[in-house]
């Protein structure tokens, strides 16, 4: 099966600095999730401006769907969408939380026609009940919600186009655990419902492993170790890996 | 006498708005209890209420008596006396905590100049030593660097070598870890647990990440929304949760590591 995302041996830059990626190989699957796991300053974000295309790898090549995607920037909008990290600058505080929604719907014209208001409602208001926000919410404005709800919004966001793959970069570490715990839920729900395709980045393995079927470990912006995350985490072979899964914090039994 | 007693705390905002309600624990040298809760369960205004440090339009009320010292409503020159000596602390975002335009070394020199009164070589020979105790490497270039130019890590353990550079009686550490890497707060949390094994301190450590107050802590005080559901001891609380909010706290952080210790073989 062709991967929906692929980067092969990508080369990154910024300005004349040295490698922030070099010679970085992903592959995606569809409704697969690929965690991305290392510490800060690894690269993992820059690899998802490279897999969002807001950056362009120096050298290397991004694949969706088997074809590269120069020159394809608006099939790769249709198919991708992002969450951010801090969910308290990522929504627009003046905006009301149906039109933050419908911001992607809008601006990719995916919803067009004499019926386009109610159609737009229509989606805004499923995509809220599927990332389990009440419906009033859609008048709402983003400071009337906790950290939790706000990234719910994100997630609603990033569904309500039909997208096929979310970008998610440290969507939890705002958040307490029993939020995490949650939106990991609604995450795992939403691939097995949707067949959305998860692409987590996060230095919390306990979440990698508990969302996603595969695993990326970069290390000073080198794949240490790629693969189905039971094998990566639950037997890793490379000494990095093996220090990452040593320092995630443990209950006592 | 216990040296921390918190016994009814309640804090309210301006609009009569109840923060924190009825809270009371006791804390003596040597003892580590760990406060943990959900974002928003009042856990840092505990800490802020014990150091005399609410922001303005909150009011604390019950009683809060630190080394023989009633601190609400005590005068800011008594609770600068208790603040260094018997109290210190260290909070999440050590980027905010530290003067950006004053260097590292200055900054740990600040609190050795007033409690302990120490000047020339012999302070500088406290600064080298206060950084080395939290295993800084090169701990001189450390104390010229200003703390944009090192990482988190580095800077939160400069936040630590303050806090306990004039070996205080307590010492609250807020979610010291939570914006480091797992690895490097594996390494930090080792740290403080040395140090404060080697000075007897008594520790409050205040968290959300069951999994790192059950480490450190060996008593754990359980917060929802501003009140304390549950206490005790570290294993029985998580062998036996008897509140809801507990059950649900142990239960979520069973599940999720449990998705990773499933995979080791």
């Amino acid at each position: 099966m062709t991967p929906v995302l692929e980067t092969r041996a990508i080369t990154v830059r910024y300005r004349r600095g040295p490698d922030v990626l070099t010679d970085v190989s992903v592959t995606v699957p569809e409704g697969h999730g690929l965690a991305v796991v290392g510490e800060s300053g690894a690269g993992k974000t820059t690899l998802t401006r490279i897999l969002l295309g807001l950056l362009r790898p120096l050298s290397g090549a991004v694949l969706l769907d088997g074809a590269a995607i120069d020159g394809r920037l608006s099939a790769l909008r249709r198919a991708v969408q992002p969450v951010f990290q801090d969910c308290y600058s990522s929504l627009d505080p003046r905006q009301r939380v149906d039109r933050i929604v419908a911001e992607p719907l809008r601006s990719l014209g995916l919803v067009t026609g004499p019926d386009r208001r109610a159609e737009l409602a229509r989606r805004v208001a499923e995509a809220l009940s599927c990332v389990g926000l009440p419906e009033d919410a859609a008048r709402r404005y983003p400071h009337e919600f906790s950290g939790g709800q706000r990234q719910r919004i994100a997630i609603a966001r990033a569904i309500a186009g039909g997208h096929r793959v979310l970008i998610a970069d440290e969507p939890f570490s705002a958040l307490d655990a029993v939020t995490t715990a949650r939106l990991v839920d609604l995450l795992s729900g939403l691939r097995e419902r949707r067949g959305l395709t998860v692409i987590l980045v996060t230095h919390d393995l306990a979440v990698a492993a508990a969302l996603c079927a595969r695993t990326a470990v970069l290390e000073r912006g080198r794949i240490v170790e790629h693969g189905e995350t039971a094998a990566v985490l639950g037997r890793p072979r490379h000494p990095h890996t093996r220090k990452l899964v040593a320092s995630v914090p443990r209950l006592p039994s | 006498m216990t040296y921390l007693e918190v016994s009814g705390l309640t804090v309210r905002t301006a609009g009569d708005r109840t923060l924190v309600r009825d809270v009371s624990f006791a804390l003596d040298r040597g003892d580590r209890l760990g406060l943990i809760g959900a974002s928003g369960a009042g856990k840092t205004l505990i800490a802020l209420s014990i150091l005399g440090l609410l922001p303005r339009g909150l009011r604390a009320e019950g009683r809060i008596r630190l080394d023989g010292t009633d601190v609400l409503g005590a005068p800011e020159r008594r609770l600068n006396r208790l603040r260094g000596r018997a109290v210190t602390a260290v909070f999440q975002e050590s980027l905010a905590a530290l003067d950006p335009l004053m260097r590292l070394g200055a900054q740990v020199a600040q609190p050795l100049r007033h409690r302990q009164g120490l000047r020339g070589k012999a302070l500088r020979a406290a600064v080298v030593a206060a950084l080395e105790s939290v295993r800084l490497a090169d701990p001189e270039r450390m104390a010229r660097a200003y703390p944009h130019e090192v990482s988190g890590g580095q800077r939160q353990r400069v936040a630590i070598a303050m806090a306990l550079a004039c070996e205080p009686a307590l010492l609250i550490a807020d979610e010291p870890t939570s914006s480091l890497d797992t690895t490097v707060q594996a390494e930090v949390l080792g740290l403080l647990d040395r140090l404060i094994g080697r000075t007897g301190a008594g520790l409050l450590f205040i968290g959300h990440d069951l999994a790192v107050v059950a480490g450190v802590a060996r008593r754990l005080l359980v917060l929802d929304a501003g009140q304390a559901v549950e206490s005790g001891p570290v294993a029985g609380v998580l062998s036996a949760p008897a509140h809801p909010r507990t059950q649900e706290l142990v239960g979520t952080a069973r599940r999720l590591r449990g998705a990773l210790e499933r995979m080791s073989p």
